[in-house]
């Protein structure tokens, strides 16, 4: 196990890591009745950028005008915080676990450039689902069958099942 | 002290943003501890290498479903007052399928791309840039969309309701899916090729 700390390879037993999520999760409700989220703080940014460009155009547009209230800065939102939390937790890990570096990771079969084209490919699809289905893995998926939201069962279904036919398709990126 | 305690005035709303702090601190340290922060470690689940995601994930969801199922059953949680995720059937569907495709090109969703760029993955860095681009190209096309976003609507809707058995029944045979599912994995497991990453 030192070996593996030292190299940094270090990871909690799944289970266990699991039981840890599950009880920070089961807190988040009985603390404050919401479950744990991580797209909403993106959303947040957003609006928030093209709140300051063009106030109008935030007030005005269908989907900005939900989330702008008078008065209220559109970045000061619980998940916002929450996020600052999971940079902060994360890092922590990092540290204690000896894996802070700055790196790309990828297959050794492809080259750095493909892998920041797909992962920034990714990342903007999934952008635009979590919008549409309201809640990413962490806010509608997880944090819905935390507390039997259907939801939540259907996008988790919908997420992993798509995944796990599209990661063979991208076979090539991975390994 | 029924829960939950911030709604229900027993700890001051001013306490909210702490809180978030703290519950989002307590999340990353969880998701980055249990290798969450390498996208060819999340992905492993999809090849058969490493199922991690798979033990986590679903470990997760039932110890927080039947830590609250408990609480509730004790009266020590009003679960009236938790927020419940309102179904909209269309757009849960098809939300999903364009986040599973995202997922399977960048190896992370927003939860884990944010802890990957705490520990200094620039992949992850890129994957967020790609959330913020992909969240404003969404809004300005809402008007196109907004008429899916907003179809199949049934409310805060229990999916024991919806199949028609009680909450703690659901919950059992949910238990008894994943353990079923962990066999399954670490069998898999053991015949699939380790990947070194």
């Amino acid at each position: 196990m030192d070996n593996k700390l030292k190299s940094g390879k270090f990871y909690l037993n799944p289970y266990m890591g699991g039981v840890c999520l599950g009880l920070v999760l089961m807190a988040t409700f009985y603390f404050t009745g919401r479950g744990l989220g991580a797209s909403g703080a993106v959303k947040s940014t957003v609006v928030a950028a093209v709140n300051a460009v063009s106030p109008e155009h935030a007030v005005k547009s269908h989907y900005y005008g939900k989330f702008v209230s008078e008065g209220q800065h559109p970045m000061n939102t619980w998940l916002v915080f929450e996020v600052i939390g999971v940079l902060a937790g994360a890092f922590l890990s990092g540290l204690f676990f000896n894996r802070l570096k700055f790196k790309v990771e990828h297959s050794p079969k492809i080259t750095i450039n493909r892998r920041l084209l797909f992962a920034l490919g990714g990342g903007l699809l999934f952008g635009i689902g979590s919008q549409l289905a309201k809640g990413c893995t962490s806010g509608a998926a997880l944090s819905g069958m935390a507390v039997l939201s259907l939801a939540g069962f259907i996008t988790m279904m919908a997420i992993f099942g798509t995944a796990f036919i599209f990661a063979w398709v991208f076979k090539k990126n991975w390994i | 002290m029924v829960g939950p305690l911030i709604p229900m005035g027993v700890i001051p709303q001013a306490w909210d943003n702490v809180f978030a702090v703290l519950l989002g601190m307590g999340f990353g340290i969880s998701l980055e501890a249990s290798g969450f922060s390498s996208s060819r470690k999340i992905i492993g689940t999809f090849f058969g290498y490493d199922f991690v995601v798979l033990k986590v994930f679903f470990t997760a969801a039932i110890t927080a479903l039947l830590g609250l199922l408990y609480f509730s059953y004790l009266g020590w949680v009003d679960y009236s007052m938790l927020y419940i995720q309102p179904t909209f059937v269309t757009s849960a569907i098809v939300g999903g399928i364009v986040m599973g495709i995202g997922f399977s090109m960048g190896g992370y969703c927003p939860g884990t791309s944010f802890c990957a760029l705490a520990i200094g993955k620039l992949d992850a860095l890129v994957f967020t840039i790609g959330m913020l681009i992909g969240i404003f190209i969404f809004s300005e096309a809402f008007p196109i969309v907004e008429k899916m976003y907003n179809s199949g609507s049934l409310g805060p809707k229990l999916v024991s309701d919806s199949l028609g058995m009680s909450a703690s029944l659901f919950a059992f045979l949910l238990v008894v899916i994943a353990v079923g599912m962990f066999y399954g994995a670490t069998w898999v497991e053991r015949k699939v090729k380790k990947v070194d990453y």
